[in-house]
């Protein structure tokens, strides 16, 4: 680990351009979207993903993968519309529930070694079924707190905007500033190294998962609080779209490197990309290829940058 | 200064001829269709319908766009993204078939305290501020046991072919059948199997339960199923029932085929896929300035013995039979909720 800033910070540079190339593009197609409002329509839907986005890079920076993102995100959204509007002590002990539920995992993968892509396709399978039982047909209802938590216009800059921001600090205090996140990093790392130093493995890792937990819960508040009810299918999307985001923000498979500043601009980045083919008119049967495009082309960046990094660390 | 009032003055008068034309109010207009899917031949029926009725009424000025946008997954999230960029395009009105009846509430409203006329079809939403142009899937089922009715007064045994297990439409199909039995007590459903609106299935299904059932006078069905049913009775060497069929071209070639050989006589129901041009001149008269109910029904596209051979020949091999909707048709369905 013996990187210089300089490409540390081209690692977080190259997500933020391509937002920003995306943005400028959106301004230039569609105008109406520089305004106040206009940026709260383009970036509302991020924040849930946002979060979904950091849930999904805390467990991929102790080297796993949450394949149930989506359908727990999907599950957090029916309690939200139901039991947390209905009855709020049980719904918030359901979500403090599924919270804990989050970080023992993290404490069976790492007790029985069990790969965690296996465990959280199951899980998604649980959490799917939880969903359906909660809500069988679309329904539910916002409660009323964070309704206007989310249609809410702060001064100078859109909810959608401060949101962001907020998440991205947050986000970048814990899993960057803390001991904990350093330790949650450090699995990631050499868990080997970590466990030598006499840290507890075993803690950090469900501390981890338990974080993942947290956030996901908040994507599922948030999102229910922007649809204004819920669905037992409604995030599915976000499995992919989170393990995308982290990636497109600086972010890689293994070795403990995550950005939460470009988690955050990579679901950003996502969801503006949408929005740009949209504008741009593109025949639907394009647009799968077309996001997958700009997916590769932001990657391809990433790839010369890791060259860039390699030739830097031979000097 | 008289040249310039003769040329207003004919305008006008071009205006006032043109018959059943709102183009004066809402050429100026945008709509948008926002639809979740486009993986069936339904879908694709509907879309194609859009392109044709829509191009015409921009052709001729009725509005000043009517764009057609599908997501590419069948995702609510994604839809709601889809309509809040139609915010930002300006778009006066968004046509909708919506991934969710909630999930898209949120977007929707957004689009409403907007100024945006938003009517949803075949997917409806929720949401109080918009246009619900809904299927009366009961009546469905009830009409075709009150054709059967019509057809055999004294009654006799019926066989229930379902759809899929679980689905709304099924339920509400089944649901009209069992009202249409009790209304009509000489007939008595004696065998129900689910045939998955595909026949295939419907065909396995069938020829399964057909040892076990006494002698049947009529299937009653939910679409896709009736060609199926027939190839099990044919293979059974069972007497031919009246098989209530549901539009697609396979059903419809065989009816035409039996009816040619034997006089065979039965009737055919669905929803057209053309629902979305009709959901298209709504919005057109919302924008109109008409007033307008919030809950709107679909006219069933009902083939009977007559117009069947008109019908399988606008019928693409391996589609759905099609209609495709005009203004007037539009002002007809808005009246009668009234």
């Amino acid at each position: 680990m013996r990187l210089t800033p300089s490409t540390d910070a081209i690692r977080l540079a190259i997500p933020a351009l391509s937002l920003t190339v995306l943005l400028a593009a959106v301004f230039w197609l569609q105008p109406r979207a520089m305004s106040y409002i206009g940026l709260n329509l383009l970036f509302n839907l991020a924040v849930p993903i946002a979060l979904a986005t950091i849930a999904q890079m805390l467990i991929m920076s102790v080297n796993d993968l949450d394949l149930a993102m989506g359908t727990f995100v999907s599950f957090v959204a029916c309690v939200t519309a139901t039991f947390l509007r209905d009855d709020p002590l049980v719904g918030v002990l359901i979500l403090a529930g599924s919270v804990a539920v989050y970080a023992m995992l993290g404490v069976v993968i790492h007790l029985r070694g069990l790969p965690s892509i296996v465990v959280s396709l199951g899980m998604s399978f649980v959490w799917a079924g939880l969903a359906v039982l909660l809500l069988p047909a679309p329904g539910g209802q916002a409660p009323e707190w964070i309704r206007s938590l989310m249609t809410m216009k702060p001064p100078l800059a859109p909810m959608a905007i401060v949101a962001s921001i907020l998440i991205a600090i947050v986000a970048h205090l814990i899993v960057m500033r803390s001991s904990l996140g350093v330790l949650i990093r450090g699995i990631g790392g050499n868990q080997r190294s970590v466990e030598r130093a006499g840290w507890s493995v075993l803690a950090a890792r469900a501390a981890a998962y338990g974080l993942a937990g947290v956030f996901a819960v908040l994507a599922g508040i948030a999102l229910v609080g922007l649809t204004t009810s819920a669905d037992a299918n409604i995030a599915l999307r976000y499995t992919l779209l989170s393990i995308a985001g982290v990636i497109l923000g600086g972010g890689e498979f293994i070795g403990g490197r995550v950005s939460p500043i470009g988690a955050v601009i990579g679901a950003l980045t996502l969801t503006l990309a949408g929005s740009f083919l949209s504008f741009l008119r593109i025949w639907p049967d394009w647009q799968i290829g077309a996001q997958g495009a700009i997916l590769i082309i932001v990657l391809a960046l990433r790839l010369l940058l890791n060259r860039l990094e390699y030739r830097e660390k031979r000097r | 200064m008289t040249f310039r009032k003769m040329l207003l003055a004919s305008a006008v008068v071009l205006c006032a001829a043109m018959p059943n034309s709102a183009s004066a109010d809402t050429s100026d207009k945008k709509i948008a269709l926002s639809n979740n899917y486009a993986g069936n031949s339904w879908r694709q029926a509907m879309l194609t319908s859009w392109a044709k009725v829509t191009g015409e009424a921009v052709k001729t000025g009725v509005v000043a766009a009517a764009d057609a946008f599908t997501t590419a997954e069948n995702q609510a999230t994604e839809q709601a993204a889809q309509i809040q960029n139609m915010i930002l395009q300006g778009y006066d009105a968004i046509v909708l078939n919506a991934a969710s009846p909630t999930a898209l509430n949120g977007a929707v409203k957004e689009a409403c305290d907007a100024g945006i006329i938003v009517v949803s079809f075949d997917g409806v939403v929720s949401e109080p501020c918009a246009w619900r142009i809904a299927v009366n899937f009961k009546e469905m089922g009830r009409s075709e046991v009150e054709y059967l009715a019509k057809k055999l007064p004294e009654g006799g045994n019926l066989l229930e072919i379902r759809g899929l297990a679980g689905v709304f439409v099924d339920d509400e199909i089944s649901a009209g059948i069992h009202e249409g039995v009790k209304q009509f007590p000489q007939f008595k459903i004696v065998g129900s199997v689910h045939g998955d609106w595909a026949q295939d299935v419907a065909q396995k299904a069938v020829a399964g339960i057909l040892p076990s059932l006494p002698e049947i006078v009529g299937v009653v069905t939910q679409g896709g199923d009736g060609y199926g049913a027939a190839q099990a009775f044919a293979a059974a060497n069972r007497p031919m029932p009246i098989i209530i069929m549901g539009n697609r071209e396979d059903e419809l070639k065989w009816w035409k085929e039996q009816k040619d050989a034997n006089g065979y006589e039965t009737m055919s129901v669905s929803i057209a896929p053309g629902v979305s041009t009709l959901a298209f001149w709504v919005a057109q008269q919302i924008l109109d300035g008409k007033e307008v109910k919030k809950d709107l029904v679909v006219p069933f596209l009902r083939i009977d013995q007559d117009n069947l051979e008109e019908n399988l020949a606008n019928t693409q091999a391996g589609g759905v039979a099609n209609v495709e909707y005009s203004q007037a048709d539009a002002i007809k369905v808005i009246e009668s909720a009234e």
